[in-house]
């Protein structure tokens, strides 16, 4: 009973030390704090593929019933904003130079009875491509709600042939992109706080010698990586929290599935995080060089590699190849999963198993590396 | 009486793959002894001792220190020995008493003991008034004598002190080594390395390394009668130049 108390007091008072520098630290203060908040309001609210109030002109050649209702949904959308009403072909070029215009729907003469006739009925878009994004998200809106009205029309008649081609935007119909994001953010922020703050931590201490005067005193090597990842692994886990919290009340995001498995996924990700943190301390000297190696090879992948930006799905296929070996991608699904679509461990069980299989792997591989540096 | 061997090591060897840090060295070290450990840097001073203190274990050879075995007890020796390096390693972020608790506590002295212990050093080194400052804001020669004596926290039987003095101002350093002859007038056994020659000539024995091997080993004034020089210094050129 005495040796486990003693061993519990040293490890209670060894957190006490790193909690002391943690809030001494305010550039480690605001790493841990400042930035996830920062992190999601940019994300949620500057950084955006949504589009508000595009103006758009419409070139109506058919003026009939139907071409009528249509632009009545496309204007009471919030999408867009109805600017201009153009007479013929020779204005298009004219209201796309004066630039406030970013597009330019067509319909074709005798649009309904084309429609009525031959099931079919064209409606160009023209999209003023010097914002690609913008242009693109702009013709995915308009063709969601050309869908929609078909649908509506058709409720009871059984067509044939379509109008546009067919996009379908499901579990995020609204497109919201911070939906998107919260996912992404969360898993940047929890690896920059997990393996970054802890490799930087752990080299702080070799570079002012107190390591070594650790690994000289009674306590075990391993104690003193538990002792110093144990406060990251709990602020890691605040973290997460207020981003779901902030998510959910200021974005007003679903969280349908699980919020214990939510939280399970959370923590094995964290400690995930945590062994590559310890594994880059083991590597370097300085804090400088955990601390580039941690952004380098650490935040750059996740950015870049996990789907969280770039889809993973048109991707050259030699990086499509790269991004199974980045937790950050599997953790991503799991949490777009969890997050968006509600599922549970029945379908996330193998993204679960890929991650605790590398951080098994991590943590063997920076005991091995531990070791050989105690030599 | 002839006083007992806290340090006994017989053909200590430590290769790293073809290259020979430590070549099978002989000595031992007398309780309550102030034993210099004296080489040029690269020539395994601190190889040599990172197997003495339990963090390194020995390619071959034997060793024993505070009686225990350094390939089958180096965690006994771990809790038997004190260390101090040239860094003076405290945490300049954590205040003198935050940082006296958390070495006392990793070397398992109960609270009670940390308490006294604490008042009793803050006393003695006159810290009274910065007790509750950041180490950071000491000067080097205060930390210097903190990170001694927070060194000797746990009354070890001896106390390894790795290039202590390394950029400290002379008149700290024989206030420091005031204190190494205090600390072994009570009986804890000082094994010291250095490379101020000067402070060779405090120790009572000596010993000098040379490309891994221990070339002389005496008093300092018997080395210094052997080599016919006179001054410790003349005794460490004459060696390292072979």
């Amino acid at each position: 009973m005495g040796r486990v108390g003693d061993r519990m007091k040293r490890f209670k008072g060894f957190i006490r030390k790193e909690f002391y520098h943690i809030f001494r630290d305010k550039r480690s203060l605001f790493i841990l704090f400042g930035m996830p908040i920062a992190q999601i309001m940019l994300f949620g609210f500057a950084i955006t593929n949504e589009i508000n109030n595009v103006d758009i002109a419409i070139f109506d050649k058919a003026k009939d019933a139907t071409t009528q209702e249509i632009i009545a949904k496309i204007v009471a959308s919030s999408y867009f904003s109805n600017n201009e009403t153009i007479k013929n072909e020779s204005e298009i070029a004219a209201v796309f130079k004066k630039g406030k215009v970013k597009a330019v729907l067509i319909f074709e003469k005798d649009f309904s009875k084309n429609l009525i006739r031959d099931n079919k009925a064209t409606l160009q878009i023209i999209t003023d491509a010097t914002d690609p994004n913008t242009a693109n998200t702009i013709s995915n809106y308009t063709n969601s709600i050309l869908q929609k009205y078909q649908q509506e029309v058709n409720k009871d008649i059984q067509i044939a042939y379509q109008i546009i081609p067919q996009t379908k935007m499901i579990y995020n119909p609204e497109l919201k992109s911070v939906f998107m994001f919260v996912p992404g953010v969360m898993t940047i922020i929890l690896m920059l706080v997990s393996a970054m703050m802890t490799s930087i931590s752990i080299t702080r201490e070799k570079e002012l010698g107190t390591m070594e005067i650790l690994l000289v005193s009674p306590i075990k090597p391993f104690q003193v990586i538990i002792g110093k990842v144990f406060p990251y692994i709990f602020l890691s886990v605040i973290n997460a929290i207020v981003i779901v919290l902030l998510s959910i009340f200021i974005f007003k995001m679903p969280v349908e599935g699980s919020l214990f498995l939510l939280a399970f996924e959370s923590i094995l990700f964290i400690i995930n995080a945590l062994s590559l943190g310890i594994l880059i301390s083991t590597i370097s000297k300085t804090q400088q060089t955990a601390m580039m190696i941690s952004l380098m090879g650490l935040m750059l992948p996740v950015i870049l590699l996990s789907g969280f930006i770039f889809p993973i799905t048109s991707m050259p296929l030699p990086l499509q190849i790269i991004s199974n070996i980045i937790p950050a991608k599997w953790f991503i699904i799991i949490l777009k999963g969890i997050m968006l679509k509600g599922v549970g461990i029945t379908l996330l069980w193998k993204e679960t198993l890929v991650l605790i299989g590398m951080t098994v792997f991590f943590i063997g591989l920076s005991i091995k590396k531990y070791k050989i540096r105690l030599e | 009486m002839k006083k007992t061997n806290i340090i006994q090591a017989k053909n200590l060897t430590k290769k790293f793959g073809d290259f020979t840090a430590v070549n099978a060295i002989t000595f031992e070290v007398k309780q309550g002894e102030i034993f210099g450990f004296l080489g040029a840097n690269g020539a395994g001073k601190t190889t040599a001792m990172k197997m003495l203190i339990g963090i390194s274990t020995p390619t071959s050879g034997e060793a024993e220190v505070a009686g225990l075995d350094v390939y089958k007890n180096p965690e006994g020796i771990k809790k038997s020995i004190g260390y101090m390096s040239q860094k003076f390693a405290l945490y300049d972020d954590l205040t003198v008493k935050e940082n006296i608790t958390f070495f006392g506590g990793i070397y398992g002295l109960s609270r009670q003991q940390i308490k006294e212990k604490s008042t009793l050093l803050i006393n003695e080194l006159g810290l009274q008034k910065v007790a509750g400052e950041l180490v950071g804001s000491l000067p080097l020669g205060w930390k210097q004598k903190l990170a001694f004596s927070v060194a000797l926290l746990h009354d070890p039987k001896i106390i390894f002190l790795d290039e202590p003095t390394g950029g400290v101002d002379p008149i700290t350093r024989r206030q420091f080594w005031e204190m190494i002859y205090k600390t072994a007038y009570e009986g804890t056994t000082v094994f010291v390395t250095t490379h101020y020659m000067d402070e060779a000539e405090y120790c009572n024995r000596v010993s000098i390394m040379v490309d891994g091997k221990i070339e002389a080993l005496d008093t300092p004034k018997k080395l210094k009668e052997q080599f016919n020089v006179a001054s410790m210094n003349d005794v460490f050129l004459k060696l390292a130049r072979g």
